[in-house]
């Protein structure tokens, strides 16, 4: 066991845990997030992605005590009380059907717009392609993160003050 | 957080207020509405809707009373209370359309509470596609009943007849007099209806009143969004897997290393001194591991040592003599009686269809083809591995699950347990899919066994190798065709013979054929026989025999091969074959696919039963529209490049669904790669309660087929599935994703606007046909007909080369 200092959606936790754990546990069971779920635990399907100094990262194979930064959960990309442009794009293209892969795909779809505001067709296949879906929303998927594209290019300055559509 | 972002201030505000106040009524206050959807405070839920208490026990709601359906809250808003379960294709906002229609109140006062079985009354869950076709009408029914009473409270309330007063939006009014109003909320809330329905079962429940025709349906057939969604991207849903409850421990299975092994010792001391380690459970040969937390139980488990004896034979062929093998065994079920002890009535399906004089046919005709077409198991592999939370507290059996058919599995865990019916409850809860393998759900037993070993909550979670390699696999399916053209190259004579791979089908959560019943030994002397099925009998071709038989696994108990119902079960691997085949027959006769198909339907329309061939009729001309077909034969000349491309048809009919769907593929000469650039379908299901959200289900099946077609193979050795993961059993991809997808709704009934238009079944149907319409497409491309699914880039690859394309 050791002191762990962990900085989430803007909230900072010292926990007492064993370093190997992988960081999904500390997220969900000690923490109380659950946008990160376990779908594989193999760094294969993305459903516990969380976003680690601009990148999606798959938490599940993540050591905690190799986590340097700070991190970002499904549930931290709303600010103001107004979702993130992905989030609302995602309801508005009715995106998942069950939903259980949709952390995986906003968070990557997220990371990707922070680096890439206007993907094309095909970048965003190939950034998304490790992403997973057994309910097969990825028609949809695709749709939406081009739809925040748009959202987020015309909100100028930046998202988070009073001018997301 | 605020659920509704996007929505201007002041609405936002009423929203949630309404919503707070709606809570509040529905004894709900603990959750924000984000949570709200997933019924999550099932014990606040069950006080609000009279049922049963926290503590049990939890004896079924009466699906005879109206209160067990709708509950009118102070604010006029009203809960409706139904026995589905909703994985993820919307329908809780359907259900909530039509009662709201029913009910006269609009649809945005309303909210839908699904499938615990101690609130809400036993409609089986969800499966089969049947939500619309059949499980809505005793909603409706109770809903037109409810407005029907209220209407006559408010006329003793205003001291009016009925038929002087109108409704609308949970308002009665006087006609003569608008200004003498009444609420639903005055009339009843704080009150039961205490009206007591008639009928033998749920599904035949009633009141005195009729339910609406579809002229007068407001919401229904609008798209208002599904109320499941906001909660599911702002991350605010509780899932089954995030139950946590006080004193809860982590278990983690420990599965044989080979199918049938036997367990020969447990070494506990390897995993003694692990930390939070409580407790090794066992029984005959299931084995799992209890620790405090979840990444303990999982490396516990990893670690524990255990000794297994092989069986003296082999369980199973290795898959790649999978097929060599179904055509040398002896078949088990099909084509003999009922044998005593036999565990169901076998599939009707298995016995022989002959029509007219299919011998003759094939003796006389100008042309003959022969085919045979090869499918292997493929397996649901849930996003996530199977799991539920099991509480054992005062005395009861309370199960957290997403199991599709919640009520099933209460039955499952109390007879499994041996406890009585009304001690067992279980929640249902969302989680990956459904798509039959929940039905047939094995975490649940094992966390209710564990939970009262240890005399603790204890919550169980499949890993990924456990879940892809031990989860229910879909049948392979092994289909030899026969056609006879005659001289004017129609198909005359038509023989379809299939061999499934079925005879340890698992049903419907059965305490004796769960896996850890089988494991443990306590399982039923003979397991179900399954089916080979035939696809849907569409075409008016005068002389024809269609027949199939199961065979069987040497082993069939305590494998990982165990087959079980994958969404339109045992439908898309005949389909594959028979509209495949009816590709192979047009391209013999040297004519356009779609034409072929049209001349087939419109032969013979004497058993039009639900006006299927009028509606074939109009969906195949709907696709071919949407897609712009141009009639020709296939293959079309094969081009040069590096890239061929093609299209194909097929469609199909699901109960009384009819589905058409057209695949245009690329195909990479070089790799094999086939990519599917283009898809259509065309989907009628009669009435469309949602089009949205049916487009969406639709949409997302086509893919699934899609995927089944080109990816998903469960693969095997001769003692253990070796499919472990997403790299070994493959699903589809954002990079396989077409250009284009188009979904046309039809209505192809001769009477489109009839009033008594029904639903019928949605979204498996659409998984239907489309594995052969990829095959068609493939083939118009190349000319290379692939019979064998999936087609992988290796395999198409080899087939193009031995064709010399
Ligand atoms: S659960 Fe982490 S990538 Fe699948
Ligand atoms: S929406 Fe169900 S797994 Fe993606």
């Amino acid at each position: 066991m050791s002191k762990i200092e962990l900085k989430v959606n803007g909230r900072s936790h010292t926990l007492d845990i064993e370093p190997a754990t992988p960081l999904l546990y500390i997220l969900r069971n000690d923490l109380g997030l659950q946008g990160p779920r376990f779908g594989c635990g193999l760094g294969q399907c993305g459903a516990c992605k969380v976003i680690i100094n601009g990148a999606a990262v798959p938490s599940c194979v993540m050591p905690v005590s190799s986590v340097k930064g700070e991190i970002t959960t499904l549930e931290g990309l709303a600010s103001n009380g107004r979702l993130h442009p992905l989030q609302q794009a995602w309801i508005d293209e009715q995106v998942p059907q069950c939903g259980f892969c949709q952390n995986g795909q906003i968070m990557t779809a997220k990371a990707m717009l922070d680096k890439n505001p206007h993907p094309t067709d095909a970048q965003i296949r190939e950034s998304m392609n490790g992403t997973l879906c057994r309910c097969m929303s990825y028609y949809r998927v695709q749709t939406a993160i081009k739809r925040a594209a748009k959202t987020i290019a015309n909100a100028s300055p930046v998202f988070g003050k009073e001018v997301v559509a | 957080m605020s659920v509704s972002a996007g929505v201007p201030e002041q609405i936002e505000e009423a929203l949630v207020t309404h919503r707070r106040g709606f809570l509040k009524s529905a004894g709900l206050l603990a959750v924000s509405f984000g949570a709200f959807v997933g019924a999550w405070t099932t014990e606040a839920v069950a006080q609000s809707s009279g049922g049963a208490k926290g503590a049990g026990p939890y004896p079924d709601p009466d699906f005879r009373q109206i209160d067990s359906w709708i509950v009118i809250h102070e604010n006029n808003s009203a809960t409706f209370y139904v026995g589905k379960t909703d994985p993820g294709q919307g329908t809780g906002t359907g259900f909530r359309q039509l009662m709201s229609d029913e009910l006269d109140i609009p649809f945005d006062q309303t909210a839908c509470i699904m499938g615990s079985t101690d609130i809400t009354v036993d409609q089986v869950g969800s499966g089969g596609s049947t939500a619309m076709e059949r499980d809505s009408w005793p909603m409706r029914r109770v809903a037109a009943e409810a407005r029907r009473v209220l209407l006559e409270m408010a006329s003793a309330r205003l001291g009016v007849p009925v038929d002087q007063l109108a409704v609308s939006d949970a308002i009665v009014t006087v006609k003569a007099e608008p200004s003498k109003r009444v609420t639903y909320g005055e009339l009843i809330a704080g009150k039961k209806f205490n009206i007591t329905l008639t009928g033998n079962n749920v599904n035949s429940v009633t009141g005195q009143a009729k339910t609406k025709s579809v002229p007068e349906l407001k919401n229904t057939g609008q798209s208002p969004q599904r109320d499941d969604i906001p909660a599911k991207v702002d991350g605010s849903l509780k899932w089954a897997v995030d139950v946590k409850l006080p004193g809860m421990v982590h278990a983690r299975n420990v599965k044989p290393p080979f199918a049938c092994a036997k367990l020969t010792g447990i070494d506990e001391s390897s995993v003694k001194g692990l930390p939070g380690f409580i407790k090794v459970v066992s029984k005959g040969n299931y084995v799992a591991v209890v620790c405090e937390r979840e990444e303990q139980a999982i490396r516990a488990a990893r670690q524990l040592k255990t000794t297994w004896q092989k069986p003296s034979t082999a369980p199973f062929p290795a898959s790649e003599d999978l097929f060599s093998y179904m055509r040398a065994a002896a078949p088990i079920s099909a084509s003999r009686p009922l044998l005593a002890g036999d565990s169901e009535t076998r599939n009707p399906e298995s016995r022989p269809i002959v029509v007219g004089n299919p011998d003759a046919a094939f003796s006389g005709a100008a042309k003959t083809i022969e085919a045979e077409y090869e499918i292997p198991f493929q397996g649901h592999t849930a996003f996530a591995g199977a799991h539920a939370t099991a509480d054992p507290s005062n005395g009861q059996m309370t199960v957290y699950s997403n199991d599709m058919k919640s009520y099933g599995m209460r039955r499952c865990v109390a007879a499994f347990l041996g406890m009585p019916h009304d001690r067992v409850r279980v929640v249902w809860m969302q989680g990956p899919q459904g798509f039959g393998r929940t039905a047939a759900e094995d975490a649940g037993c094992e966390a209710a066994w564990i939970a009262r070993e240890i005399g603790r909550p204890v919550r169980v979670q499949w890993m990924r190798d456990e879940e892809t390699a031990w989860d229910t696999k879909s049948p392979a399916f092994l289909v030899k065709m026969r056609g006879a053209l005659d001289s004017d190259g129609r198909l005359v004579g038509y023989e379809y013979y299939a061999r499934s791979c079925d005879y340890n089908h698992l049903g419907y959560n059965e305490p004796d054929t769960v896996l850890i019943a089988q494991l443990m030994g306590s399982r039923r002397a003979r397991p179900a026989s399954g089916s080979a099925s035939m696809p849907s009998d569409m075409y008016a071709i005068p002389n024809r025999k269609m027949a199939g038989e199961v065979v069987g696994l040497p082993i069939v108990w305590e494998t990982p091969l165990r087959t079980g119902n994958l969404r339109d079960p045992n439908g898309p691997q005949p389909t594959f074959a028979a509209e495949s085949f009816i590709d192979e027959a047009a391209a013999a006769a040297k004519t356009d696919p779609l034409d072929f198909r049209m001349k087939m339907i419109k032969a013979d329309t004497n058993d039009d039963a639900g006006f299927r061939r009028a509606r074939s009729i109009a969906v195949l001309k709907a696709a071919a529209e949407a897609y712009g077909w141009d009639p020709r034969p296939s293959p079309k000349p094969i081009g040069t490049g590096k890239v061929l491309t093609g299209r194909g048809i097929a469609y199909s009919f699901r109960g009384q669904t009819v589905v058409a769907q057209i695949a245009e593929v690329e195909v990479n000469r070089q790799t094999g790669h086939v990519w599917a650039k283009r898809l259509v379908c065309a989907h009628d299901c009669g009435l469309v309660v949602n089009p949205e959200s049916l487009r969406h289900a639709v949409e997302c099946g086509t893919l699934h087929g899609l995927s089944r077609a080109i990816h998903e193979e469960v693969r095997f050795d001769t003692e253990k599935v070796t499919s472990l993961d997403w790299f070994s059993h493959p699903t589809l991809r954002h990079a396989d994703v077409p250009e284009r997808i188009d979904i046309v709704l039809v209505n192809g009934d001769p009477n489109p606007n009839r009033p008594d238009l029904p639903p019928y079944g949605a979204g498996e149907a659409s998984l239907k046909p489309m594995l052969a319409a990829i095959a068609n497409a493939i083939h118009d491309a190349t000319g290379v007909r692939i019979r064998r699914v999936p087609f992988r880039d290796d395999r198409v690859l080899a087939a193009l080369k031995a064709a010399g394309v």
